[in-house]
């Protein structure tokens, strides 16, 4: 049986690591990439909990997770795509008009 | 052994995660993320969480890391432009909220928080985590799982929508343009 606190302390790192692609990278498909990094810490700590409580809810709501990050990315690079045929860059720092 | 095991998955996790941020090519980031979903996927399993590490293999480094690749090679994208003084600062401040972060986290788990006891009622073995959690799902969760098909049909309305793009001149029909939209 794996501690709970190691996981904890696993999906913080990975957490952080996430926020620290988004603060950091101006490309963004990579700040995509970077919250789909913390996403995936938080479902680590759901699991490790529900393995924990030896319960099954947990499991179900990565599951639920899931389905939204599929719907999340692929509604993100749409616009993303849809960005870089407006402006011709991905770039987030040379994106600063609401209105295309 | 399974410590061990722990360890490995672990380390594989945290240092495919970092290459994801710190590699200038989106592809090899791309990559390095399917690296970092597998091992994630590992760990997933040796929680006894058999469906989801399987799950996690098949929609998110089979699916979504197609969808991420598809896309950046779509776009054509050249080498990442980052340099000069502002982003260097900027990378500086993203760096120092990071390590804040990591250091309120670690100083939050010392405090010795309680969960209470463990939950010793073991679920059915034989039946397995698949069998199980399909019964939660089919009963207890069957609101939130019809509400999640309906959530991904308008996903797939929005992106046909917005990839589609302005339909203004030639005619009403942007065509072959919808193209990436239809493949998500």
């Amino acid at each position: 049986m794996i501690p709970l606190s190691w996981l904890i302390a696993l999906s913080a790192v990975v957490f952080v690591i996430g926020v620290v692609g988004v603060l950091v990278r101006r490309n963004a498909l990579v700040i995509f990439m970077s919250i789909e990094l913390m996403l995936n810490a938080a479902n680590l700590a759901f699991v490790a909990f529900a393995s924990h409580m030896r319960s099954l809810d947990g499991q179900v709501f990565v599951f639920f997770v899931m389905t939204v990050a599929a719907a999340e990315v692929a509604i993100g690079l749409a616009i993303i795509v849809h960005l870089f045929r407006l402006r011709e860059t991905v770039f987030v720092d040379e994106i600063h008009l609401l209105k295309g | 052994m399974l410590a061990a095991l722990f360890f490995g998955f672990a380390a594989l996790l945290v240092v495919t995660s970092l290459m994801v941020v710190l590699h200038k090519n989106p592809v090899t980031s791309a990559l390095f993320l399917v690296l970092a979903f597998c091992s994630l996927a590992g760990i997933y399993l040796l929680l006894r969480a058999e469906f989801l590490g399987m799950v996690q293999i098949v929609v998110y480094a089979g699916a979504i890391m197609v969808l991420f690749l598809f896309v950046i090679m779509y776009l054509n994208l050249q080498h990442d432009v980052e340099s000069g003084l502002q982003i260097a600062v900027r990378r500086g401040i993203g760096w120092f909220v990071g390590a804040l972060l990591l250091l309120v986290g670690g100083a939050l788990l010392k405090r010795g928080w309680a969960l209470g006891p463990a939950n010793e009622v073991l679920p059915d073995v034989e039946q397995g985590n698949v069998a199980a959690i399909g019964r939660s799902l089919y009963s207890r969760y069957l609101f939130p799982f019809e509400i999640t098909s309906i959530l991904l049909l308008v996903a797939m309305v929005g992106v046909i929508v917005i990839a589609r793009g302005r339909t203004r001149h030639a005619g009403g029909r942007a065509g072959g343009a919808g193209g990436v939209g239809g493949g998500a």
